[in-house]
Formats: C-alpha cells, structure tokens, sequence
C-alpha cells in the first residue's frame, strides 16, 4: 500500500486537470461540493451518490459513559452522528485494489 | 439528496459553467476519492471528515443459512471518519 493522505487540494488538482477552469475556481468549487453536502446533512437529509455511497444521519439516545481512565460515569448528551455506507462499487474497488 | 440534486445546486451557483462540466467537476471529485483508496491512500478533507481503508483480517465465518463454516479472506474496506466541525454542526453547535 502507497499511504499518501490526499488533501483538497489533490482533489481541486484533479478538477483543474479535468475541466479547464483556474486553480482558484477549482477549488472553490471542491468548497462548495463539501458544503452543499453538509448543509443537506445537517438539514437531516441523508445524501445519497449513485456508486459511492450513502451519508445518513442518525440519532443517538442519551446513555451512561465512562471515563475510561478513570472509571467514573459521565452522562453522554443524546446526539446526531453522520454514518457513510459505501457502495458496492466502491466496496469492490477498494476490496480489488488494495489485494495482496 | 442524491447526486444529480447535487449537481443541479451547484449548477445553480454557477450559471457561467456547462452543465456537463458541472457534472464532470461532482464525478472527478467522487472518482478521485475512489482511486485514492483502491491505491490504500487516504482522503482527508478537513472539517468535512476522512475516507480511510481498513483491513479485515481473516477470519472463520459462517453461511447463516447452512450454518456451515466458511473461510474468509482477508480484505480491505472503505471508512470514513466525520470531521468535527461537521460533527459539531450537526450538533447544533
């Protein structure tokens, strides 16, 4: 496995190379992709991309934790959590390229 | 939303691009995000969250049907990990 971390940047690279806008549009436009992604799941929507995968959100009930350090109970907040599921697509490819 | 809504939005925010560019610019995000990980690379989008991949180790399951045991390679899976300002947005905060 190669382990490089790809950033934004990769990403507004790839989109310079691929369309022929400036770097600084390209990357606005990675910006805005993020954001409309996030808007719609802090709205409660759940985001769906046909072979990628699926962003959900989901309610967590409040519970009793524990530092783990410690040992002592601390109450934990009802919150939301964002879950990806990925595509089966996603899945084989992954699955496929990463095959020792 | 799915992602011709998405492209749609952005469509909409910029009415000096094709439209089949804006759907080229959604598709080379998501297909660059895909290709880093079938290498083994991670994606990092500050803020937003990490896509990763992690190994499976092998392991011994079992056809829930039959209940026989079957062997199972190891692999490796895609995750991703929510990045805290959209964590704590969610969060109302």
């Amino acid at each position: 496995m190669s382990e490089k971390t790809l950033t934004r940047m990769d990403l507004s690279e790839a989109v310079f190379r691929e369309v022929g806008l400036s770097r600084n549009e390209s990357a606005e436009l990675v910006e805005s992709v993020l954001g409309h992604i996030s808007d719609a799941l802090v709205e409660g929507e759940q985001v769906k991309i046909s072979s990628f995968g699926t962003f959900s959100v989901r309610g967590k009930a409040a519970r009793i934790g524990r530092n783990p350090k410690t040992g002592e109970e601390v109450p934990i907040q009802p919150r939301r959590v964002l879950t990806f599921r990925p595509s089966h697509l996603m899945k084989d490819r992954v699955a496929a390229g990463n095959k020792s | 939303m799915i992602r011709s809504e998405l492209i749609q939005k952005i469509a909409d925010d910029n009415p000096h691009l094709y439209q089949r560019d804006v759907e080229r610019i959604v598709n080379t995000i998501f297909e660059e995000i895909t290709n880093a990980m079938a290498r083994g690379d991670r994606v990092e989008l500050r803020g937003f969250g990490a896509f990763s991949v992690k190994k499976r180790d092998a392991r011994v399951g079992r056809n829930p049907r039959t209940g026989e045991s079957v062997e199972v390679e190891e692999k490796h899976v895609p995750f991703f990990k929510t990045g805290k300002l959209l964590r704590d947005r969610l969060n109302g905060k």
